[in-house]
């Protein structure tokens, strides 16, 4: 029996703050969190609360301040990086009963929201306005828009509508050390730093979103949404810069390879277009006029580098036709290989028929099947390394493949994560994109909100920062103040 | 005079000057100007200033150095006239990356060539010289484009920054779509050099339009401008720019939409355009539209020695042409009235559904306090510009911002506890000395523990931010 990393009175403390019945501390109930979307990692938490409310949250951090216990934060727990990891030591504050969608202004194109509501919801509630929330990750059925804002969310359509940041003009923050403040005014131009916009994709680690001001944005008047086949990734690949080039901006342009349509096919038969060796689903929206011009040159470019069928869809039950094949993508590889890793990588646009090419004989040599399904308009690759977790050393060479994949997007000048984050799975691999010097500065802000570093801890930075003097000791007078060069301010 | 420059800054950089009488920031006068040419020289010169223990004061071209408070101290003034390369354009991904320096319309000429552009449209300051990359992000300047693309900092994908005592550091990268670490080129986007100096930045791109319109009408009242915005911004029709100009109280409103992309849409989006604010309007105001088949090129601000107030008549002016209309908004915002004669500006930012509110407290502001200001900007994005002659008393611009703060407190609605702010972006040092410019900021000491760990000695244009950061 382990012991409990808590005496009695912590939890009865956190009792009094959120109500027993939203205290967790049965090993067998804790279970149900080790993890979060990404199953590698576990960590069954010290104990889980429940908070209700904004003023819950700051008691039960100001509790673990007091005692100096780390503490983490989690949504719906479907990210992708253990960024939700918690820790054994650690109490672990979940917002799914923060659901409540506080104020929708339509006039203002704003919405006010808890960190639990889910990111579909937020556009459901907006629709009667005619308005919708536009980042939309594929997840958006169950993740929480308060994930989404440590994540910094993208999604097949922030191509043309930008990242959760891009959409947050107001956040109601727990700071590391308990205190409830607002950073920002919800106009987007509020006075001072701009602390919404380093926090938000900051992965839990500079405090707890309590309320979210989000923007809401016109719903486009047409959307049409184009599957195209190609027998080559080399031709798809060739059709998505021709049609960035030309001046086109879609909603979302996805691309999928000839395993990838294979699983989906096994899984959901989204009956894609036999023999096609590469798909691309291309989806534009905006005003009817644009829409119906830019449909037509699509298709012809498509057709000029090689699509041997293109398909339209024109209404919601063939668009989700054509989507099921790529969001079913991930889960439908399980069909073909007993296990997998979702990889998350970007490289500049122009250089994706070169590292798919090189992807593609990385997975020859090593003898690993690899399936590509990937956000092809910005360059955001998601390969899908397949392993049997039963053979012996398949999950290690995999990972070593995995890795492999990052180094080549590193290489051409790329990212190591574009939508997923880094949480604890990555941390690893930052120092191959920054240096010591560019790392160390990002943690000076980690610093000034997270002095004791208890926030979070061990995301994100594989070496954490020793932050010196933390509040609550007095300052000696600044050096240019002491000497009388300058004045205290 | 070179002797009597320290040796450490001469060994640092190559152009090191003692400071004429023109450089000054604030009033405050610096003892030295020097003119880093890459971001390795930047490190030097600003590790040579921490051992002295020098004050600096980042200069771009100089045309917002009256943004924000003046400076508690200046001693060194790091130029950044010589870095202005563009390092790289990758046409094909739509990215450039520029060294801080580059002005912001010899960027655009170099973009142009590849049909594409940085969607930042900002006016030029109170001298006419167009911006530098670095100084457009350090004050987050924004022109009408701020409705559809946002500030810089909506733009910027990657930065490279020297702190105070030298270190070099990056984030963000090349790539639209990352993740990967904090992103301290959001930390930098208006903090007016107060953390550290910007060296180098990369954006994302957009086309070219093919073309463009402003449709714009005159409104009789607020209510009825504030229809015509909100039909426009709940349209389909995807505008650039929803532009609000209103030069003085007995004046008309008007509004303006921005519609742009190829000819074929322009024309047809600019007539539904056309007719949704006149249904909006119900027949208060008259559309007119002015379209530009051809590809607005760089112009100059048009010649006028008219001597009325600079707000004049920008509907009289839109109708000329598209350029002209343009131009007419480049020109009313904001620090200057594009005849060389300085303004002192006031930024309300709010939000857009209050617009008829915000612009009843601006004008009962005016009247309180006997001026009679200009009101120009992104009525769409609720950020307005309020100006009045840079002549006015500074204790009347001081009542008038009070009063108008007031005002605007009334618009909040319980969460979050404030709605709205009013800012003085510029204004001669004499109203800046006895005016609170920032008012009330949300997480002051947050933002006051973030800069104790960029720059501990407080050595980076000090006092210049809010708070007296």
């Amino acid at each position: 029996m382990q012991e409990a990393p808590f005496d009695d009175q912590f939890a009865i403390r956190l009792a009094r703050i959120c109500g027993a019945d939203c205290v967790i501390s049965d090993p067998q109930e804790l279970r149900t969190y080790e993890c979060d979307g990404l199953t590698a990692h576990r960590s069954s938490p010290g104990i889980v609360v429940l908070p209700r409310s904004a003023e819950q949250v700051a008691a039960v951090v100001r509790e673990c301040v007091a005692r100096r216990i780390p503490f983490v934060a989690r949504g719906s727990g479907t990210g992708l990086s253990g960024g939700a990891l918690p820790r054994a030591d650690g109490v672990l504050i979940v917002t799914s009963k923060m659901r409540s969608i506080i104020a929708i202004d339509p006039i203002s194109r704003r919405a006010i929201v808890e960190p639990g509501v889910t990111n579909l919801a937020v556009s459901k509630a907006a629709e009667p306005y005619g308005l919708f929330y536009a980042p939309d990750p594929s997840s958006q059925v169950v993740c929480s828009v308060g994930g989404n804002v440590a994540e910094n969310s993208g999604g097949a359509h922030c191509l043309k509508h930008g990242f959760t940041v891009h959409h947050i003009t107001g956040l109601q923050i727990v700071t590391p050390e308990g205190e409830l403040t607002w950073l920002g005014d919800g106009t987007g131009a509020a006075p001072g730093y701009d602390l919404v916009g380093a926090f938000t994709g900051s992965e839990g680690t500079l405090g707890i979103a309590t309320k979210i001001i989000v923007k809401l944005t016109p719903i486009p008047e047409a959307v049409t949404t184009l599957l195209a086949a190609f027998t080559t990734m080399g031709a798809g690949g060739a059709a998505v810069s021709a049609i960035i080039g030309s001046g086109i901006l879609p909603g979302a342009i996805e691309m999928m390879d000839a395993l990838a349509i294979e699983a989906a096919e096994a899984a959901v038969q989204c009956r894609y277009p036999e023999g096609a060796g590469a798909v691309l689903i291309v989806e534009l929206d905006g005003p009817a006029s644009d829409v119906e011009a830019q449909t037509a040159a699509v298709r012809a470019i498509c057709t000029a580098e090689g699509a041997y069928e293109i398909r339209a869809a024109r209404d919601a039950a063939e668009r989700t036709a054509i989507w099921t094949g790529r969001k079913s993508a991930f889960a439908a590889v399980g069909r073909i290989s007993p296990a997998y890793i979702v990889q998350d990588g970007v490289v500049p646009r122009t250089a994706l028929p070169k590292v798919l090419d090189r992807i593609s004989e990385l997975s020859a040599e090593h003898g690993i099947r690899v399936a590509n399904v990937f956000h092809a308009g910005d360059g955001n690759l998601h390969p899908l390394v397949l392993f049997d977790d039963s053979a012996p050393g398949e999950q290690e060479a995999a990972e070593k493949l995995s890795g492999m994949i990052l180094d080549l997007c590193i290489e051409h000048g790329g990212s190591i994560t574009g939508e997923h984050g880094v949480g604890v799975d990555k941390s690893r691999y930052m120092p191959r994109m920054f240096g010591a010097d560019d790392l160390d500065t990002m943690q000076l802000l980690r610093c000034a909100f997270d002095p004791r570093s208890l926030c979070n801890p061990g995301k994100v930075f594989p070496t954490p920062r020793l932050c010196g003097e933390v509040p609550g000791v007095r300052r000696a007078a600044h050096p240019l103040v002491a000497s009388g060069l300058i004045d205290q301010f | 005079m070179a002797g009597s420059l320290p040796a450490e800054l001469r060994s640092a950089c190559a152009d090191v000057t003692a400071a004429g009488p023109a450089d000054a920031v604030g009033g405050k006068q610096a003892q030295y100007v020097a003119a880093p040419a890459t971001t390795e020289e930047a490190a030097a010169l600003l590790r040579a200033a921490a051992g002295l223990g020098l004050t600096v004061v980042p200069r771009g071209s100089g045309g917002r150095l009256d943004w924000g408070q003046a400076p508690a101290r200046c001693d060194l003034i790091v130029d950044t006239r010589r870095m202005d390369q563009v390092l790289e354009h990758a046409a094909g991904d739509q990215v450039v990356v520029v060294q801080a320096g580059i002005r912001l319309d010899e960027l655009a000429k170099v973009l142009a060539t590849a049909e594409q552009r940085l969607a930042l449209d900002v006016p030029a300051g109170a001298d006419g010289t167009s911006d530098s990359i670095g100084g457009l992000i350090a004050t987050g300047a924004a022109g009408p484009l701020r409705y559809r693309y946002g500030s810089p900092r909506d733009l910027l994908i990657g930065i490279t920054v020297v702190r105070a005592d030298g270190t070099v550091a990056k984030s963000g990268g090349k790539v639209v779509k990352n993740v990967a670490g904090y992103d301290i080129g959001k930390l930098f986007a208006g903090s007016l050099g107060t953390l550290g100096l910007i060296t180098e930045a990369t954006f994302r791109l957009h086309p070219l339009p093919e073309a463009a319109a402003w449709i714009t009408l005159n409104c009789g009242d607020s209510a009825t401008a504030a229809a015509a915005v909100r039909a426009i911004a709940d349209s389909p029709l995807a505008p650039s720019a929803i532009e609000l100009s209103w030069p003085s109280a007995a004046a008309s409103i008007s509004i303006s939409a921005l519609v742009e992309g190829d000819k074929e849409s322009v024309a047809n989006r600019s007539e539904r355009m056309r007719q949704l604010v006149d249904r909006a309007t119900a027949g208060q105001s008259s559309a007119q539209t002015k379209r530009a088949d051809e590809r607005p090129g760089p112009r100059t601000p048009p010649a006028s020695d008219d001597e009325s107030d600079p707000a004049g008549s920008p509907a009289d002016r839109a109708v000329a042409d598209v350029g002209a209309a343009e131009e007419a908004f480049r020109v009313l915002r904001p620090s200057s009235d594009g005849r060389g004669r300085a303004r002192i500006v006031v930024q309300v930012a709010f939000w857009a559904g209050q617009l008829t509110a915000v612009l009843t407290a601006i004008r009962a502001a005016g009247e309180a306090v006997a001026l009679n200001p200009a009101i120009n900007g992104s009525a769409g994005a609720g950020v307005l510009e309020v100006s009045v002659p840079a002549s006015a008393p500074a204790d009347t611009v001081a009542d008038l911002v009070a009063v108008l703060r007031a005002g605007l407190d009334g618009l909040a609605d319980g969460l979050p506890p404030s709605r709205a702010s009013a800012v003085v972006l510029c204004a001669p040092p004499a109203v800046r000395d006895s005016v609170d410019i920032w008012g009330p900021v949300p997480s002051l000491a947050l933002m006051r523990a973030v800069k104790d760990q960029f720059d501990p000695e407080h050595r980076m244009a000090p006092g210049r931010f809010a708070g007296g950061i």
